[in-house]
């Protein structure tokens, strides 16, 4: 009786430790992410995706010419015993209604681990609601919306810095070029789209303008999806701004450039808030027409002489898609290494293990394909180390013209007029 | 609201001369509407469908220009006409193969029906060209004009005429020829005309092809200044519903007078109140027209 005890005891005991590791061996970490893959925001979802593919595959399988890059030896996570990542992609056509839907989907069916996504930073607000009332870890490394990290979420990581510090880091330009090169600034006006983003935008412009002592002549939101924006380039006319803060989305962004043209207006400079000012598509369809725009970004491409990193995933990703990372397809890559790294350290795919080992996150920037200083993230999720760069499209590139230490090029301003261009 | 504050006297005020370009750029703007709108409120009052796949014939135009541009160097202007046909030949091709087994049908059907097709020729358009967003530049017409001390883009001016020509012609078949006779009476009577000898398929056809036609013209005419994506037809569709309920079901005329105004009410509107009510203030003009006069400008009750 007793040896019969004992026997099943040891039994179950092998056959529980066989079982787990043939389970070990075949597992996979999947990982939902959840992307604008149809929709007016479908080419910066498509450029995401490949980013994040090749974040899987060097992790899977490995990079030899990027030796520098944590988890490059390939072989999937070390710390679940060479675990693979599987990512599942869901698309949210922009809509949060549809992005909350497929958060779900991803949670209840697919038995995904932690979730990833989701751009827009309204789809992520529905979209990280669900992934909190599931207890399921969800890191966002594009959503730039400040609300996002005040909701008091357990279970939300944003890798990325939020607009807050980017729209700061506009008016610290600023103030930076009257200290630094003795240029007048003058009236500033802001133009935003009026989803989320453009209205966070909007209240924290007004705040800021007084704050650091310039003079804000109008506040203007309008819809993204508009046939028009003659009334809106009207309005700024009236106004007579020096300064256009712009937040835009790739398709009004180029057709607030082109009316611009059509209109005639120009202030001094146009700077933008990212988004579809630094999409792949915006200066292969404006052309000249982009040159001298300023925009801020996280990455910018000339960064590489900082970083040899930066250069060698960048030629990997080159290789794969013919096209380099934009500060979009960048960040999205370094949202899954950052996950990666929290699943590697929390040994584990349980949900709950991997919250925790993303609170402990230390990463260097030597790990990073980002200007930023690492990644740490604080009480609410919100990553502590980042830091945004300024951009001005000159002969067809992003130039890093600020903070000026990092700076390739100097500043060009006021923008020549439409008429004084080759 | 959308005033300068007073405290901003400079250089630019708000300025008749600001007033009579915003007019300008919306009656410009209008005569797109007026032109998409046409081809969506022939095919109702030919057939009694709504056609909820118009926006994506435009956006079918757009893409015809954009490819004759980017592969053989073909201005969209020189092309209109081909684009036009092509177009043509897709209505046709839609009602052959789609519309006609569903001309009988119950209304909930054939709402759904085109509402697929919408979705379908998106996806094929994704599929084939990718979401990405294109556009053509140095076309012939680029740049802009003064006229009399307004600043008008070329394009958005070349734009306006063609539509003004399109909406002239397709007037002109419709009240000067035999066969827009014909289209007249089958949506005046679809029985009745059958009976004088008109075959009711064939102007079906006709009314789709013509439909999608306009559409396209809108499309290419568009191409010179628009952003071109697959989704692009989304964006003025809503419009073109709104432009065809003031205007009256049916009613050519009436969607082109109502397109300027739409035009012009959207973007007057958004520079007086503000640019976030432009959408609003067409919005509660589409109800209001709905509340007091259902049938529209022209429309016939």
């Amino acid at each position: 009786m007793r040896r019969n005890f004992i026997r099943t005891i040891v039994g179950t005991a092998v056959m529980s430790c066989l079982g787990v590791s043939v389970h070990a061996q075949q597992q996979e970490i999947r990982i939902g992410a959840i992307y604008p893959l149809t929709g007016a925001a479908a080419s910066a979802g498509a450029e995401m995706r490949q980013a994040m593919e090749l974040a899987a595959d060097i992790i899977n399988n490995g990079a030899k010419s990027v030796p520098d890059l944590p988890f490059a030896q390939g072989g999937g996570l070390p710390g679940l015993k060479g675990a693979k990542i599987k990512l599942i992609f869901a698309d949210h056509q922009g809509n949060p209604q549809t992005g909350a839907t497929e958060a779900e989907r991803l949670i209840t069916q697919e038995k995904v681990v932690a979730l990833i996504g989701a751009y827009s930073s309204n789809v992520t607000a529905t979209a990280s609601q669900v992934a909190e009332r599931y207890k399921i870890p969800f890191v966002t490394a594009e959503s730039s919306s400040a609300s996002l990290t005040q909701r008091g979420f357990k279970y939300f990581f944003r890798t990325t810095p939020h607009d807050d510090l980017f729209v700061h880091n506009a008016f610290e330009f600023m103030k930076d070029l009257e200290a630094k090169k003795g240029f007048k600034v003058g009236g500033i006006a802001s133009f935003n789209e009026n989803t989320l983003w453009g209205n966070e935008t909007t209240k924290l412009q007004a705040k800021l303008v007084p704050e650091f002592g310039f003079n804000l002549l109008k506040q203007i939101t309008y819809p993204a999806k508009s046939t028009q924006l003659t009334s809106e380039v009207q309005s700024l006319k009236v106004a007579n701004p020096k300064v256009v803060l712009q937040s835009s989305y790739l398709g009004d962004a180029i057709l607030s450039m082109k009316t611009y043209k059509e209109l005639g207006f120009m202030p001094d400079m146009i700077l933008a808030n990212n988004a579809g000012f630094t999409d792949t598509e915006f200066i292969r369809t404006l052309g000249k027409d982009a040159e001298y725009v300023i925009t801020r970004e996280v990455w910018a491409l000339d960064l590489t002489n900082r970083n040899p990193l930066i250069k060698e995933v960048n030629n990997l990703y080159f290789s794969r898609t013919k096209a380099n990372f934009t500060g979009n397809s960048s960040r999205s890559f370094t949202g899954v290494m950052v996950l990666a790294d929290a699943i590697n350290r929390a040994k584990s795919t349980d949900p709950e293990a991997i919250r925790k080992a993303l609170t402990e996150t230390n990463l260097r920037a030597e790990d990073l394909i980002m200007p930023w200083k690492g990644v740490k993230f604080d009480a609410t999720g919100q990553n502590t180390l980042g830091r945004g760069i300024l951009v001005q499209i000159v002969d067809g590139k992003y130039n890093t013209v600020w903070p000026f230490a990092m700076a390739s090029r100097e500043v060009v301003w006021p923008m020549p007029g439409w008429d004084k261009r080759k | 609201m959308g005033r300068a504050p007073a405290r901003n006297a400079r250089k630019t005020v708000m300025t008749f001369e600001i007033l009579l370009q915003t007019l300008a750029s919306g009656v410009l703007i209008g005569l797109i509407y007026a032109l998409v709108a046409i081809g969506l409120t022939m095919i109702f009052g030919v057939m009694d469908i709504v056609n909820f796949a118009h926006g994506e014939f435009l956006m079918l135009g757009m893409y015809a220009s954009f490819w004759l541009f980017s592969l053989y160097a073909l201005d969209p202007m020189f092309t209109l006409p081909l684009t036009v046909l092509m177009l043509f030949g897709v209505g046709v091709l839609i009602y052959k193969t789609v519309i006609r087994r569903i001309i009988d049908a119950p209304m909930l059907s054939q709402i759904f029906a085109t509402f697929g097709l919408m979705f379908l020729l998106r996806g094929i358009a994704q599929f084939l060209w990718k979401p990405d967003f294109r556009s053509i530049e140095n076309s012939i017409v680029n740049g802009g004009v003064n006229l009399l001390g307004i600043q008008l883009g070329l394009p958005q001016l070349v734009a306006g005429l063609g539509a003004v020509v399109v909406t002239g012609t397709i007037y002109w078949f419709l009240h000067r020829t035999k066969l827009g006779a014909a289209l007249e009476a089958t949506a005046a009577d679809k029985e009745a005309a059958r009976l004088m000898g008109i075959d009711s398929h064939k102007m079906f056809a006709l009314a789709w092809g013509i439909g999608a036609a306009c559409a396209g013209a809108a499309g290419a005419l568009l191409s010179t200044f628009f952003p071109i994506f697959p989704e692009v037809g989304a964006t003025f569709i809503l419009i073109a519903f709104v432009v065809v309920n003031l205007g009256g079901f049916g009613s050519v005329a009436g969607a082109f007078i109502a397109g300027i105004l739409i035009g012009v009410i959207e973007v007057m509107g958004g520079l007086l109140l503000g640019p976030q009510y432009k959408l609003a203030v067409v919005l509660v003009l589409f109800l209001a027209v709905l509340m007091f006069r259902p049938q529209g400008l022209m429309g016939k009750a």
